[in-house]
Order: C-alpha cells, then structure tokens, then sequence
C-alpha cells in the first residue's frame, strides 16, 4: 500500500525506497488517479457464467454487470477449456454487446425502395407471418408428380443456426419442420 | 490432446483460428510432444510446430495414403488393435472392383447420374469356394454371385438417391446400416479380398515419390512425418490429428477425414487419450446445430429426413436406418423416433398413427443451400430467412447469393449489425456492375435486431460435443430479441392464423406442442426447451420425471425425448450443462464441468483404450478397463461400452442390437462393432479413399485417367464457370491456386467481427499473401494493390509479400499459392469493408456432405486495383474468352478416355 500523497511520505524517492521500486518504473509510479482507478470488475454488480460465441472451443467468461449494462467481458479461469483465456474475439466481445453501431430497431425496406425505415416490430412480426402463411400456401406440394406424398413448401428457407443455441435450433427445426418448409440449413455445410 | 506424443495439425491453422484450444498443443509439446503442421502456408501453427510441411492444396490424400502404404509395408501398424477392433479381417464381396483396376473409378460406377450402387463394396456373405479374387475378377458384375454380399438392410438404395440427400452426413453419431454383423474374418489378414489386403493394394502406388509429385512434398520430409508418426503410436503412445475447413472443403472432403480415420485405426490411435482425430470447428454451436439440426437432411440425433419412395411409412424409415440384426445401438431407432415425434406432436401422436410420422415432409433429392440458391434464381423460392448469418459474404460465389437475394418476395434478416445481406439492395457489389438497380429489386427486408450471446440463457455444444450453459447476464436492447423468443413467437402467429383450419396440411402445425413457460421476463423459457430435448417419462410411475439415458427411451409412446443424444443432459432433473466444477478442483478428464453426448463420455469409443482382455494397453496410455473384481468396465472416463459386458463375451449370431456386441467390439455405433478400414456402407463416392485432383487444378492427376471425384456435383451454367486444368488448353490463363482462410482477429463473414472497432482496427484490410518468387513474376509490391481474376470474378487486396507462401515443385512445374483471407464484403455499414474472397469461387461440392469446394481454385494475379463498374465483368469475361473457359469446361465426370 503506498503512502497518502498528500505527507512528505508520498514523495516519490521515498515511495521507491519503501516499495522496494528502486528503478522508480513499478507500483512507486503510480499517479494518484491511477491508484484510484478501480478495475470495472470489482465496481461490478454480479459476474455472470457464460461462454464465448465465436469459434467451437468453447472458451469460459465472466460476464461483469454494473446498472444492468455490460461492462466487462474477462475469460473464466475456472473453466478446463480455456483456463482464463480469451483470443482476441473472445476478449473483444464486450463490444459486441456495447458496440455503438449495433442495431435495436426493427427495420424494413419496402419493395424498390432506397432505404430503410422503422417499424414496430409487433407490425413487423405480424408482416412476416402473414408472408410465411401465404408463401406456404401458394407453393405448397402435396404429391410428387406419381401421386406420393410430399406435404411441403419448396417456397420459404431458413439459413443460420450454428452461433444459435440448441434451444434455438430446436425450435426452428420444430417449426419449420412442422410448417413443411426444409430448405433449413446452416453454416454447417459451408 | 495434451496427451498426445505427437500431434499432427494438417488442413488447420489451430494457433490463429482455434487460440485458446491451442494452448493443449503446446501443452502436450511442452510434455515432449512432437508437432507437425502440414498446410500450404506457414503460419501461426506452423511457427510452434516441430515441422512444417507445405503441401500443395487439395492433395492431402496422397500424403495420408502414402503414409498408409508405408504402414502396411513395413509391418509398423499397431496389429493386436488392427485384427481384434478394425475391420482388416472382414472380407469384402467378390464383385468388388478398386480404382487399380478400373484407372481411377470403383465398381459400381453409374456414368448417367455420376452416382455409385454400393453393392459391390458389401462383405462377403460366404465363401466362394474357386471365386476370383479381385486381382483376376472383371468389372462389375461379371463373375458375381448374386446375393454374394451382405446388403443393406432394406435392399439396397441407390447412390443417387443417398448422394441426393446428403447421406454421407448423417452418420455423424453413427456408422450406416448392415443387414446383420455376421461376417467372414480371417484374422491372418492374409486372405486376397480380406479388408486388410484390398487396402494394401489399393494404395501401394502412393509412394513418398508420389507425394513429392503430387504434394510437392520432398521425400526426406515425408519419412520424417512417417518416422514421427510411427515411433508415437502403439501400446505406450499415440498420435492425434486436427483438421478443419482445410480438409472439409474439397469436392472430395469427406474421404479426406476417411483416409486420416484408416491411418488412425491402423496406428491404433482411436479411442484413446492423446488420440483422435480433431475437428476444429469454428462456430460456438456449429456442432449443436448439426446434432440438433437446422440442416435439410437430418432430424435431431442424425436421424434422417425422411425421403420419398423410400421412406413412406414408419416401418420403411426404421427398416433404411438400422436392421434388427445388425449391431450397436442404431437398432434402437425406432425409440428414438417414437420420443422425437412425440415431443412435437405431443397426444396427437399415438402408436396407431405412427405418431404422426405422416406429419413429417418429404425430400426429393438435394435441398442444401446452394441448391437453394440457385432455386432463388430460378424463383421457386419467395422467402428466406438469414439468421446469424452472412451469404452475401461467407458463401461461396457471392455474385450468385446476391442476384439470387434479388429474387426472394421477403427477406428476414436477424442480426447484431447491418450485415451485407442486410443492405445488398443498396451497396452490394453487383449495383456498382449494374447488374442490379436498387429501384428495380421487389425483394421486401425485414431487419430484426438480435440478442446476443449474454442477453439470453441456453447451451452452445463445443467442438468435443460438450454442451455448456450460458446464464443471461442483461436483457436485449430495444427492439433486440433471441432467435428463442423471435420462432416461438413466428409460431405463435402463424398457429393463430390458421386456427380453426380444416386443411389436412395445417394439422402438423396445429397440433405442434408448442406451450413453453415464460421466465419471469416474460420469454420463452430456454430450459423448458432443454428438458423437452432431454426427454421425459410419459406413462408408468415416473411419469412426468426427466429421462436419464436414452437407453430409457421406448418405441411405444411412453417417453419423450426431442434429441435422443442430447438424453441425459438433464439426468435426474438436474441441468447438467450447467456443471461448473472449477477445472482445478477436478480430474483431467473435468466430467463436472458441462455435460457431453453421449451421457457425458468425454472419448468416443473408448472401449478401445484397453486391449481385447480388457488391460490397458499400457500403464502410460490407461484410461478405461475391466475390473475383473467389480466386473464392471471402469476408468478416468465413463465407459462408452455396455458397462458390464466381459471382454471374452461373444454373442448369440442370432441377435442384434446392443446384445449383439461382444466384449471387443468397441465401435458401439457401427453396425460390426468394429472400426471399418474399408467402408462398405456410408460413403458414397467410393468405400476407400482415393486421390482425385480439385475441380480446378493446375496437374493432371498422375495416378489415375480420372481426374476430378467422378460424383462431385458439378453446375455447369453460364455463371458458374471453371478454368481449364491440367494440360488442357487455357489454364495456362488462371496460373495460380489460391486457397482460402480465417484470421484470428474475425469471424467467418464478419459479422461478429468487422463491426467492432477493436477487431477492424486489428486486422483492417483486405489482402493477399504471395510468395517473394511471384511477387517478383507478376511485378507486385507489398503493400501495395494487387487484382485476383478467377472464371467467376475478380477482387482487388493489398498484397503481403512473405516468404511464408513457399512456391513447391511439382511434376517438375513450380507451382504458386496465393493466400486470401474471406471475412470482408462490400458494404455501407461496416467499420472495415474489402473485396470478398468468397466471390472467387465456384460452385462445386462434395456429394457425400454437400460441401462447396473453397480451399483451392485457379487464379491470376496482377499488380494494381481491380477495374470499377462494369469494366469489372469486362475483365472477368476477357478472361474467360482467353481461356476457352464454356460451360462443359471442368464438368466431365468421366476422364478417362482422354489419355
Ligand atoms: S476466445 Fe477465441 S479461442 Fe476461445 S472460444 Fe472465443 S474465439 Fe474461440
């Protein structure tokens, strides 16, 4: 603990001697904001338990909460995966959540339009169901061409699934699945 | 891996794409491990390994082939392991007829439809007393008995229907379906049509002068590999490989992993700690969305779509995935089908209506997506859904993705960040060609904003098949919504609009069970979800409990279960995904941490680590055995073996199932038990791998009159054309291989990774490596811009100049790699934008997977930016004239009358 500046005991030199610093470039230094500077993850509200949603290893983290926002995102050292590192996705990926240009609203581009607008997205999800329903009817396919059953849409797809969960994929599969569309794919095969 | 005495890194570039998981490499070489790197650039991986070997890309099947060959040659395979585990003993049918024989085709061949009937590849069923052996017997057919081989279980299905559905694919949990597991052995290997023999004479032409003329491999280097290999593997040690898009991506990528998987067995390297073959896979859940899948050709747990004409009633389905005779646990799928059907249609789905089996939709051959696609172009397809995905950047042939976008009626994007498959109605690259008018594009977008990976809870599935619980830490901004909340609450609404409907078609919707809990947010409850993967108890006392196993499931109706792999996850009603024993307080092994399938075994096939008695194979490599006192199998793992089967126990001939597998049959999944060498069932382009050249190639390929994998799925159209390869006219206009890669600091297409600022400013541009020797013949300068023209498009990338590109000599020829890495796009929104690897390729795939071939194709190179506008096609198209480059170029399936 270095002494309180504000005593001739702060003097640097002084620091240096007592902290054993003796080249003057370790913690005798410091400047008194460094020193009062808290690392975000002890000013945190919680740490959260989560996993990386870049590459397949599955790296550990800790997810640093203050106010309900996100301020820090560290690797987990409890995990036997990773032991506490990040790459440098892994480690970038507060930003992920914070990155300023990432979007919140639910947009939409009307046909030959040049831009986007919003939409609410309770109207949105109405528009898009509408589609799904009348797209499924107008290219359904009951039977094949030698009168086999085929109970399909050959006219909706679905591309995406391996950064969802398993939750996620689960219920997509269940859906469409059950709605006949199965040009269902992922990044799986590319 | 941190096991391993030796690690074989090849068709990856671990330390730079899978950091972190690296660190168990150099764990194990701090252990004294020897590293080998074989890749066609020095990288990251290639600086901490022992060696680096530069190979040309896409002829990874001659080094592995030859390494087989060498193996089998000079006795140095591991063989207590090979006759008791593998199928070296087994013999094949006599109408079997290799690619020796036939200059580069397997009997079976069907010139038609590029497509194989395996059933010449079968075992045989008994012996032919005077049968000729493969050496003297003619082509297909001509001396074959009729029923001479073991068929598949309901009579055989033809290769093009298997290749139309991916079925390669589906065994990802499982090896394919025999009628019985009653086979000829002769374990004295000696026997001409033994397993063991047609493998020897298969690759006895892959010699290190081959891999010198093919690889551009030197000779001295390959015995070093061979040498590592072989001196850390055996009793006492063992070797592991890692590969990844490296060995997937070629029209051929499935038999790549085959030919690592016979050298494996053959070492006596699977099943064991330190052993293995590793596929890194680059996405968080990419192998949860293979077993839970959101692919075209499975079901959960690798069941498989069902397929008309084949798989019209239940009993059809049952009878094409498993025979009751065969061994292993795929006899059981009736179980796991009833639990699947009975998750999603609940009471609806009862044994008198094959529990809605009927609900199920019919395939008809491929709909992968890039079939998909160029349906899009064709307008069959009105809309799509993109989620957590980019196209228009990360699929190969990006001109092709986007014109097709232009053709959807709606498109639903999910997303973080206004992704290029967000805006190619305004920036793609296409409206600066003119090929598309903003103005003129109907398509309707729909963005939704994405929750990200700490703003919901659910599991992702790591790459060794471990699911890890993530907690939600804060809610999703604005409008932002997980993928959870967004489909249950699509379903919800379409369920609504097509309530009270009559229509036979809407009755699997409607009767979906499709009532989840809410969490005290009001979403959709994630772990509701899981418990109805996990699976319950129905009926009977436990009514109502979680399963524990999958062994627990019935055929009946009374359990449930949406992922019968997943089963056990919530073992006792606990999540067990969300285990977090720290991983110092536990064993190496770290069971208490996350929960992997099958019932938290951390190795496959383990049983194979202990020799047929049920010792270890040594003290060193103990790891799972027979405790002869407990008579029970026990070990550092759990045991992935029926745990009190004796290992001299031999069953009944008349059974099947897991009844049926004797006490050294560790391979629990295959339909013999054992580890096949030689496939007779599975693959479909040929039952052993066999080197064919990439679908663009500057050789000719020296083994065979065939060129390219006689059934890759080729596309020949006016926008999907292939330079000429080999000695034909015009390749001499696209010179070059480029190959294809992933940096550390992105993310595939960038979504994830070129809207942080952090990440773009880490890696901003777009750019090439190149060898100083290239450099110095096309006039480039590092650093400055270069153009890289293939038959399909050019882009423009500032050009790195290192002499970690090395130019190889093959057949005499130097031969040149360029480097390209894929993850930018041309967009309005992104911090960082650049040209598009990804536009350089064409479309070709592997017809085991479907997989598009992206790790090696013809360019040229020259110094300066790439033309803007329409000069753009200008180019492109005056390439293509030069080379003579039509739509028959590169899509012969057949070669072999041209010398
Ligand atoms: S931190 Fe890096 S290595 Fe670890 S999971 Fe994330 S992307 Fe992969």
């Amino acid at each position: 603990m270095a002494p309180r500046d504000s005593t001739f005991l702060g003097w640097p030199v002084l620091r240096q001697l007592a902290t054993g610093d003796l080249l003057g470039r370790g913690a005798a230094a410091t400047s008194r904001r460094t020193r009062e500077h808290q690392p975000r993850t002890v000013t945190a509200d919680r740490v959260v338990q989560s996993v990386c949603p870049y590459c397949a290893v599955g790296c550990g983290q800790k997810v640093f909460v203050k106010d309900e926002k996100v301020v820090q995102i560290e690797g987990d050292p409890d995990s036997p995966v990773s032991r506490g590192r990040l790459c440098p996705k892994g480690a970038a990926s507060e930003q992920l959540v914070n990155s300023p240009t990432r979007q919140t609203h639910v947009l939409y581009r009307a046909p030959g339009a040049t831009e986007f607008r919003r939409m609410d997205r309770d109207e949105a999800l109405d528009m898009v169901a509408d589609r799904f329903v009348r797209s499924r009817a107008d290219t359904w396919q009951e039977l094949d061409d030698r009168g086999r059953r085929l109970r399909r849409t050959m006219g909706i797809a679905s591309l995406g699934g391996a950064t969802l969960d398993n939750e996620e994929n689960y219920l997509m599969k269940k859906l469409f699945t059950a709605a006949g569309a199965i040009q269902i794919e992922n990044q799986a095969r590319i | 891996m941190a096991n391993a005495d030796c690690i074989i890194i090849q068709g990856s570039n671990m330390a730079e794409c899978h950091p972190v998981g690296f660190q168990w490499v150099s764990e194990a070489k701090a252990r004294g491990a020897r590293v080998i790197h074989v890749d066609p650039r020095f990288t990251r991986t290639s600086a901490i390994a022992d060696t680096h070997v530069p190979i040309r890309a896409g002829t990874d099947v001659v080094l592995l082939g030859a390494l087989i060959n060498h193996v089998l040659s000079n006795d140095l395979y591991f063989r207590d392991y090979v006759v008791a585990y593998t199928n070296a003993a087994t013999l094949v049918s006599e109408d079997f007829v290799d690619t020796e024989d036939l200059d580069g085709i397997f009997s079976g061949f069907d010139p038609e439809t590029g497509t194989y009937d395996p059933s010449s590849w079968s075992y045989a069923e008994r012996e032919a007393p005077e049968g000729p052996s493969p050496e003297t017997g003619g082509p297909a057919g001509d001396d074959a008995s009729p029923d001479g081989g073991i068929e598949s279980p309901a009579g055989d299905e033809h290769g093009a229907s298997r290749r139309a559905r991916a079925a390669g694919g589906q065994h990802g949990a499982a090896g394919p379906a025999l009628s019985h597991a009653n086979v000829l052995r002769d374990e004295t290997l000696q026997h001409p049509r033994s397993v063991f023999q047609i493998l020897r004479k298969h690759y006895r032409r892959y010699t290190p002068e081959m891999v010198r003329d093919v690889c551009g491999i030197p000779v001295e280097q390959f015995h070093e590999v061979a040498r590592a290999l072989t001196e850390n593997s055996g009793r006492e040690r063992t070797t592991c490989f890692a590969y990844a898009l490296g060995w997937t991506q070629h029209s051929l990528g499935a038999q790549f992993i085959r030919t690592a998987a016979i050298l494996q067995l053959l070492m006596g390297n699977m099943g064991r700690p330190g052993g293995g073959i590793m596929a890194l896979r680059g996405h968080a859940s990419i192998q949860g969305s293979t077993d839970i899948p959101t692919l075209f050709n499975i079901l959960p747990g690798y069941l498989p779509m069902p397929i008309v004409g084949e798989h019209d009633t239940l009993q059809d389905y049952l009878a094409q995935i498993s025979s009751p005779l065969q061994k292993g646990y795929w006899t059981e799928a009736e179980s796991y089908t009833a639990s699947l059907l009975k998750a999603w249609w609940g009471d609806a789905a009862t044994p008198e209506n094959d529990f809605c089996y009927d609900y199920l939709p019919r395939l008809t051959g491929a709909h992968g997506t890039y079939q998909t696609v160029l349906a899009m172009l064709d307008d069959e397809v009105e809309g799509y859904f993109v989620v957590g995905q980019n196209p228009a950047v990360g699929s190969a042939h990006g001109t092709m993705q986007r014109l097709a976008l232009a053709h959807l009626k709606w498109l639903v994007v999910r997303d973080f960040q206004l992704v290029e498959t967000a805006t190619f109605w305004k920036d793609s690259p296409e409206i600066a060609t003119g090929e598309l008018r903003t103005e003129d594009i109907d398509t309707e977008v729909f963005f939704f904003p994405a929750a990200n990976h700490v703003e919901k809870a659910g599991t992702f599935t790591q790459t060794q098949r471990m699911l890890q619980w993530r907690h939600q830490a804060v809610q999703p901004p604005g409008d932002a919504q997980s993928e959870l909340e967004f489909f249950h609450e699509l379903g919800v609404r379409v369920r609504a609009r097509l309530a009270g409907s009559t229509d036979e078609r809407d009755r699997p919707l409607l009767d979906l069970t499709w009532d989840y809990p809410k969490d005290a947010h009001g979403e959709t409850d994630s772990e509701a979800v899981l418990r109805e993967i996990n699976g319950y108890h129905l009926t009977g006392e436990r009514a109502g409990e979680l399963l524990d196993s999958f062994t627990q499931m019935r055929p009946d109706g009374s359990t449930s279960g949406g992922c019968w792999i997943y089963t056990g996850v919530y073992a006792g009603g606990v999540n067990r995904s969300a285990n977090r024993v720290p991983g110092r307080d536990q064993g190496e092994v770290a069971h208490d941490w996350g929960w992997a399938w099958p019932l938290n075994r951390r190795i496959l096939y383990n049983r194979a680590s202990a020799d047929p008695q049920g010792r270890p194979w040594s003290e060193r490599k103990a790891y799972v055995w027979w405790d002869e006192e407990a008579r029970r199998w026990t070990g550092k793992d759990i045991p992935d073996f029926p745990v009190d089967r004796e290992p001299s126990f031999r069953p009944d001939p008349d059974v099947g199932g897991p009844a049926a597998l004797a006490g050294d049959d560790p391979f629990i999944m295959q339909a013999d038990g054992k580890g096949w060498l030689f496939a007779p069932r599975g693959m479909v382009d040929g039952p052993l791998p066999t080197h064919y050249e990439a679908q663009e190639s500057p050789v000719t390929n020296p083994l065979y009159a065939q060129q390219s994998n006689p059934s890759r799925l080729t596309y020949p159209r006016k926008d999907n054309l292939w330079s000429p390869s080999g000695a034909e006219p015009g390749a001499e206009v696209y010179p070059y291989v480029f190959t294809t890669y992933r940096l550390t600091e992105h993310h595939t297409a960038g979504g994830m990774s070129r809207w942080l600022p952090y990440l773009s400013e880490l890696q901003p541009e777009m750019f090439c490596e190149v060898s100083p020797e290239l450099a110095a013949e096309r006039g480039l300068t590092n650093g400055d811009w270069a153009t890289i023209i293939s038959a399909r498009s050019a882009i423009e990338a500032r050009v790195l100049v290192t002499d970690r590109m090395r130019p190889l000599t093959v057949q005499g020829r130097t031969v040149h790699q360029i480097g390209l890495p894929y993850h930018w796009g041309v967009g309005g929104d992104a911090v960082v934008e650049g040209d598009g690897a990804n536009d350089l390729l064409g479309i070709v795939l592997d017809p085991n997977v479907q997989i598009q071939e992206s790790k090696v194709g013809s360019c040229d190179i020259r110094a300066g930016r790439r033309p803007r506008g329409e000069a753009l096609r200008r180019l492109v198209a005056d390439y293509q004239s030069r080379s003579g480059a039509t739509v028959e170029t590169g899509n012969a399936r057949l070669t072999q009358g041209d010398r």
